[in-house]
C-alpha cells in the first residue's frame, strides 16, 4: 500500500487555511480513495474557545431554541474550563447534510489533521451509514427544522409569555427520554410540511369555532365504554409519553402541543446517538488512527507531528482499571477503538482461538469489509455482544461483579477465563442496551370520560426503582400539563407486585 | 469541502440563555452573592467571582433509575487477583463502585462564575440613590463638545485629512484627471516617433494629445476647495456625572480594630454603590482625633493616632477640601462618617451647627454610622447607650431628609444598613429619621 514518499504536508504546529486545505485533500484521498468511506459532503468551520463553549451548552447544535437550562450548562462548563479542570473538545460534529465539523483555532496543525480525519470522515461515515441513524434521523432537514423550532418557540414566547412557554419546555425536557418511538414508524419530514400542518390545524380551529356551542347545556355523562375498548381506542399502552400528551392531553393549547412535538422530534433525532456512543467514537477513532498512520508512512507527516498525534491518541483511548483514581466507567473511545482494532487483527493475523470464535471473517483479510458491515448494521449492544473477543477480555482483564441487595457482600461472578468470556460479554453488552438501562415506563390507562386520571406504570426489573425525588418532580410537572391527576405505579416485572405509587395533582 | 471561518462571528450566543438561567435562579444567586460578602476581602467585593447555589430550584429532573438498591450486574476492567466466586466488601457510599452517577452526582451545590456586572447587578439590585440626589444629578448640566460628523467649513486645526483626501481622490477619478504615467507614456511615444523619422502629422497628433492632457491636469486640481472637510463638534448637554465621597473617621484610641473594620466595610460598600451610579467617583479620606488631616487610604485604615476627639475639626477639614478642590456646582458630594460616638461635650454644639448650616446644604447625602463593640448592645436597652454625638446629631436628623444615622455592631448588619439607607422607595414617602 505504501506509495512513493512525498513531502510533509506541513512542518511545525502553526496552521493556516491553505494547510488545512492540503490536509483535507490528503486525508480525503486516503479515506475515500483507499478506505472507501462513504461520507456526506463536508463543511469545516473554524471556531474559537468561547464559541465552542456556546456550542457545548446547546447540545452541540448550531442553532437551538432558547431555554434557561442551556445557560446553566454554559456557566458550569465555563467554570470547569476556566479553572482548567476540563479541556474543551478538539472538535464537534453535527449529523447533517452537509456534515458540519467545528474545529478549534487553538489546535495545532497536527491536531487539525487528526480532527479532520476523526470528525469529517470517521463520524461522517458512521452518520451516513449506520442503520440507526438512517432509520431515525433526517440529516437533510435537521438544521431547517431547528430553525423552525427556534422561531416557533420565540413566537410563542412573544404571544404567551416566557414563563408559560418555559413551563411547557421544562416538563417536555423532563420527559425527553420518554419521548421517543423505539420502533421505526417515522416518515421523513420537511419544513414545508411542518408549517403547512400547523397552518391547517389553526385553520380548522377557526373554521369550527362557533360561539353557540358554549351555550348548549351539557347533558349527563355519556355511557361508559368498556375499559379495554377504551384503551384500544387510545392506542394504549403507550411508551411515548410526550406523543400521547401531544395527541391526547385534554387541557393543552395548540401551541403547547406543538412545543411538545418539537421536543419530541429533537429527542428522536438524538436517540441513535445514545444507542451508538461506543461504535460512533470507535469508528471515528479507528479511522483517524488508520489515516494518520498512512499519512506518516508515506512521509506526509513529520516524525514530530506523528509523535504529537500518538500522544493525544493514547490519551483518548486510555482505559484506567477499576481501582485507579481516574476510573469513571468504560471509556467509549477505548472500548470502541479496541474492539475495532482487534477485529482488524482477527482479519489479518488470527489465532486458532479467533478462528474458532469468528469463523466468518478470521484470516479472510477483508478488514474494511468487516468493519463497514459492523458500522452499518450494529448498535452498541449488539456490537459488543458480537465482537468483544476473548483476546480483548484478557487484555482488559474484565470481570463481572454481582451486587445483590439481599447479600452483605458483592460477588465476583465471572473473570477472564474460559467459563467467563461469554458471561462477561453478555453482561457488558447489556450495560449498553438503553432499553435496559432506562426505566421501562408506559402510559397504561386513562379514562377521558371519567376522572381523566392519567395512569403510568414503571416495570421494575431487578428491583431497581426510580429515583424518588426526581420522579416526584417529573410527575408533578406532568400533572400540571395534563391538567388532572397523574399516578405512576412501580410494579415488579415478575409477580406484578406494586413497590410504590407516585401521585400528583395539577397545581396552578 | 467548504471551509468557513467563524471566529469573527459575534460571540455571546449563549448570553440570552445565561441571563434566563440567572433570572430563574435569581433568588438563590442573590442570597449567595450577599453571603459571599462575608468571605470576600473589601478589595474584591466588586470583582467577578465564583458563587455556589443550592441545586434545588434549578434541577432538571428526569425519570431515571435510582443509583442504589436492587440487584445489579456490572463489568469492570483491570482485574488483578479476583477469582470467580470471590466476595468483595460493598464500597461505601451505596451502589456499586463508581456507579452511574456521572454528571449530576452527589454535589448539592451548583458552582459557577458571575461576571463583575452580573455580580454588582444582583448585589445592589434593590438600591437607588435618594430622590434628592437624583434630581440634582439631572438638573446640573454642563456642555461638552462631542464629535458630530463633518462639515465643509471650519478651522484648519479641524481639517480631516483622510476624509479630504478621500473626496479629492474620488473627484479626480470621476473627472478622469490624466495620471502622470499616462503623460510619460505619451512623451516616450513622441520621443520614439521623433527618432524614427515618422510622418510629422502623427507626431503632431501626439503632441496635441499631450498638450490636451497637460491642460486637463492643470485644470483639474489635485485638491480642490470643494474637497475640504472639517471635523464638526457639537455641544452636548452633559449631566454632572462625577461624585466625591468623603470618608470621615475617628481614629482616637477608643476606636477598636473591630470598629474600624466595620467602618471600612461600610465605606467600601458605599463606594461600590456610588461607582455604579456615577461615571467618576473620587475618594477623600479624613481622619481625626482632636485635630484632623487628609490622608491616603492606607494610613486612614491602619494608623493609630492618640489624642482626644473633636469632630468639628474633621468637618472643618472637609470644608477646606471642598473649597479647595471640589466645587459643589460640579461635584456630587457624599459624606460618610464613622465614629464610636465619643466627642468632647463642648464640641457638640459647634459640630451640629457646622453640619446643619454649612455642610448639609453642600452635599447630596450625609451618612453617619456609629460603630459599637460586638457584644453589648443586646443587653441594655438602646436608650441607655445613647452617646453624646448621637444625641447631638439626632436633632439634625429630624429635619433633614438627606442626613441619615445608623448604629452598627456587627459585620452582618453592614449590608442591611446600607440597604435600608438606599432602598428603592416605591410608593412610600422617604422614611427617614
Amino acid at each position: 500500500m505504501v506509495s512513493a514518499v512525498s513531502a510533509p504536508l506541513f512542518t511545525g504546529s502553526e496552521w493556516d487555511f491553505p494547510i488545512i486545505q492540503r490536509i483535507y485533500e490528503a486525508v480525503e484521498r486516503i479515506a475515500v480513495g483507499e478506505l472507501g468511506l462513504d461520507v456526506y459532503p463536508n463543511q469545516i468551520e473554524v471556531i474559537n474557545a468561547e464559541q465552542m463553549l456556546d456550542a457545548y451548552s446547546s447540545t452541540g447544535m448550531p442553532l437551538f431554541y432558547r431555554h434557561w437550562s442551556f445557560g446553566k450548562h454554559f456557566v458550569s462548563n465555563e467554570l470547569l474550563y476556566r479553572k482548567g479542570l476540563r479541556g474543551l473538545a478538539y472538535e464537534l460534529v453535527i449529523n447533517s447534510n452537509p456534515c458540519i465539523s467545528y474545529i478549534m483555532q487553538e489546535n495545532s496543525a497536527t491536531m487539525q489533521a487528526l480532527v479532520i480525519a476523526h470528525a469529517a470522515f470517521g463520524h461522517n461515515h458512521f452518520f451516513r451509514n449506520n442503520y440507526a441513524f438512517r432509520q431515525w434521523t433526517d440529516a437533510e432537514g435537521i438544521l431547517a427544522y431547528l430553525g423552525f423550532a427556534r422561531a416557533y418557540v420565540a413566537a410563542c414566547e412573544e404571544r404567551h409569555g416566557q414563563e408559560a412557554v418555559e413551563r411547557v419546555l421544562d416538563c417536555a425536557h423532563a420527559l425527553m427520554n420518554q419521548g421517543v418511538h423505539r420502533h421505526p414508524r417515522v416518515r421523513p419530514r420537511d419544513l414545508a410540511a411542518e408549517a403547512a400542518r400547523e397552518a391547517e390545524r389553526q385553520a380548522w380551529h377557526e373554521h369550527i369555532f362557533d360561539d353557540l356551542w358554549r351555550t348548549i347545556p351539557t347533558g349527563p355523562a355519556a355511557s361508559t365504554v368498556p375499559a379495554n375498548e377504551r384503551r384500544h381506542a387510545l392506542r394504549l399502552p403507550q411508551e411515548n409519553v410526550l406523543y400521547f400528551l401531544e395527541k391526547t392531553g385534554p387541557r393543552l393549547e395548540p401551541w403547547q402541543r406543538e412545543i411538545l412535538r418539537i421536543v419530541r422530534l429533537i429527542a428522536q433525532y438524538f436517540y441513535p446517538q445514545r444507542q451508538t456512543k461506543v461504535m460512533n467514537e470507535g469508528c471515528a477513532t479507528w479511522c483517524h488512527y488508520e489515516i494518520m498512520s498512512r499519512l506518516h508512512r508515506r512521509g506526509q507527516l513529520t516524525e514530530g507531528s506523528f509523535l504529537e498525534f500518538l500522544q493525544s491518541h493514547t490519551n483518548v483511548i486510555l482505559q484506567p482499571g477499576f481501582d485507579e483514581p481516574n476510573f469513571s466507567g468504560f471509556n467509549p473511545y477505548a472500548l470502541g477503538f479496541g474492539i475495532m482494532h482487534d477485529m482488524a487483527r482477527i482479519c489479518t493475523a488470527p489465532t486458532p482461538e479467533d478462528r474458532e470464535w469468528y469463523p466468518d471473517f478470521a484470516g479472510k483479510g477483508d478488514v474494511m469489509g468487516v468493519l463497514k458491515d459492523a458500522w452499518a448494521n450494529y448498535r452498541d449492544e449488539s456490537f459488543i455482544a458480537q465482537f468483544l473477543s476473548p483476546h480483548l477480555i484478557r487484555h482488559w482483564r474484565l470481570f463481572q461483579v454481582l451486587d445483590n441487595q439481599a447479600e452483605p457482600d458483592l460477588r465476583v461472578d465471572a473473570i477472564h477465563d474460559e467459563r467467563g468470556y461469554r458471561r462477561i460479554r453478555r453482561a457488558l453488552a447489556r450495560e449498553y442496551d438503553i432499553g435496559r438501562q432506562e426505566p421501562e415506563i408506559q402510559i397504561v390507562d386513562v379514562d377521558l370520560a371519567g376522572d381523566r386520571a392519567l395512569i403510568l406504570e414503571h416495570v421494575v426489573s431487578s428491583g431497581v426503582l426510580l429515583d424518588p425525588d426526581d420522579a416526584r418532580q417529573v410527575i408533578q410537572s406532568l400533572a400540571n400539563l395534563w391538567g388532572y391527576e397523574v399516578r405512576l405505579h412501580e410494579r415488579d416485572v415478575g409477580d406484578r407486585r406494586e413497590h410504590k405509587v407516585h401521585t400528583a395533582s395539577p397545581r396552578g | 469541502m467548504h471551509m468557513i471561518d467563524r471566529r469573527l462571528n459575534p460571540g455571546g450566543r449563549s448570553l440570552v440563555n445565561r441571563q434566563r438561567f440567572l433570572r430563574r435562579a435569581r433568588g438563590a444567586v442573590q442570597q449567595a452573592v450577599r453571603a459571599s460578602l462575608k468571605d470576600r476581602s473589601i478589595k474584591d467585593i466588586g470583582k467577578e467571582g465564583q458563587v455556589a447555589i443550592p441545586t434545588g430550584g434549578i434541577g432538571e429532573p428526569t425519570l431515571h433509575r435510582a443509583a442504589s438498591g436492587g440487584n445489579r450486574e456490572r463489568v469492570f476492567p483491570g482485574n488483578r487477583d479476583f477469582l470467580e466466586g470471590d466476595r468483595v466488601k460493598r464500597p461505601e457510599g451505596g451502589g456499586a463502585a463508581g456507579s452511574e452517577a456521572g454528571e449530576g452526582d452527589g454535589e448539592d451545590q451548583f458552582h459557577f462564575v458571575l461576571s463583575r456586572e452580573e455580580f454588582l447587578e444582583l448585589f445592589l439590585d434593590d438600591l437607588e440613590l435618594p430622590d434628592l440626589a437624583k434630581r440634582r444629578l439631572v438638573g446640573e448640566e454642563s456642555d461638552e463638545l462631542r464629535r458630530a460628523g463633518y462639515t465643509t467649513m471650519g478651522s484648519p486645526a479641524n481639517l480631516s485629512m483622510s476624509r479630504t483626501m478621500q473626496r479629492a481622490l474620488s473627484r479626480r477619478l470621476a473627472l478622469r484627471r490624466p495620471k502622470r504615467a499616462e503623460l510619460e507614456v505619451l512623451e516616450t511615444k513622441i520621443a520614439l516617433a521623433e527618432e524614427g523619422e515618422e510622418q510629422s502629422d502623427r507626431i503632431g497628433a501626439l503632441r496635441a494629445e499631450l498638450e490636451r492632457l497637460r491642460r486637463r491636469r492643470a485644470l483639474i486640481s489635485w485638491i480642490d476647495p470643494v474637497d475640504l472637510r472639517y471635523r464638526r463638534f457639537a455641544p452636548v448637554p452633559r449631566p454632572t456625572a462625577q461624585a466625591v465621597m468623603f470618608c470621615l473617621m475617628d481614629v482616637s484610641g477608643s476606636m477598636s480594630e473591630h470598629m474600624k473594620d466595620l467602618a471600612k466595610r461600610f465605606f467600601a460598600l458605599l463606594h461600590l454603590f456610588l461607582t455604579r451610579c456615577y461615571r467618576h467617583v473620587e475618594l477623600v479620606f479624613i481622619h481625626h482625633t482632636d485635630h484632623a488631616a487628609e490622608v491616603d487610604e492606607n494610613t486612614f485604615f491602619h494608623s493609630q493616632v492618640t489624642g482626644g476627639t473633636l469632630v468639628s475639626t474633621a468637618l472643618d477639614e472637609l470644608l477646606k477640601v471642598i473649597a479647595a478642590r471640589y466645587r459643589p456646582e460640579d461635584w456630587n458630594v457624599y459624606v460618610a462618617q464613622a465614629s464610636d460616638g465619643d466627642n468632647l461635650a463642648r464640641d457638640n454644639s459647634r459640630s451640629v451647627q457646622l453640619l446643619h448650616e454649612v455642610i448639609l446644604p453642600l452635599c447630596q447625602y450625609y451618612a453617619y454610622i456609629e460603630v459599637g463593640a460586638e457584644e453589648p448592645s443586646m443587653a441594655g436597652s438602646p436608650e441607655a447607650e445613647v452617646t453624646s454625638l448621637w444625641a447631638a446629631f439626632e436633632s439634625i436628623a429630624a429635619g433633614s431628609p438627606h442626613f441619615a444615622m445608623r448604629k452598627v455592631h456587627h459585620r452582618r448588619e453592614i449590608y442591611p444598613v446600607l440597604h435600608e439607607l438606599f432602598r428603592k422607595r416605591g410608593a412610600l414617602a422617604p422614611a427617614e429619621g
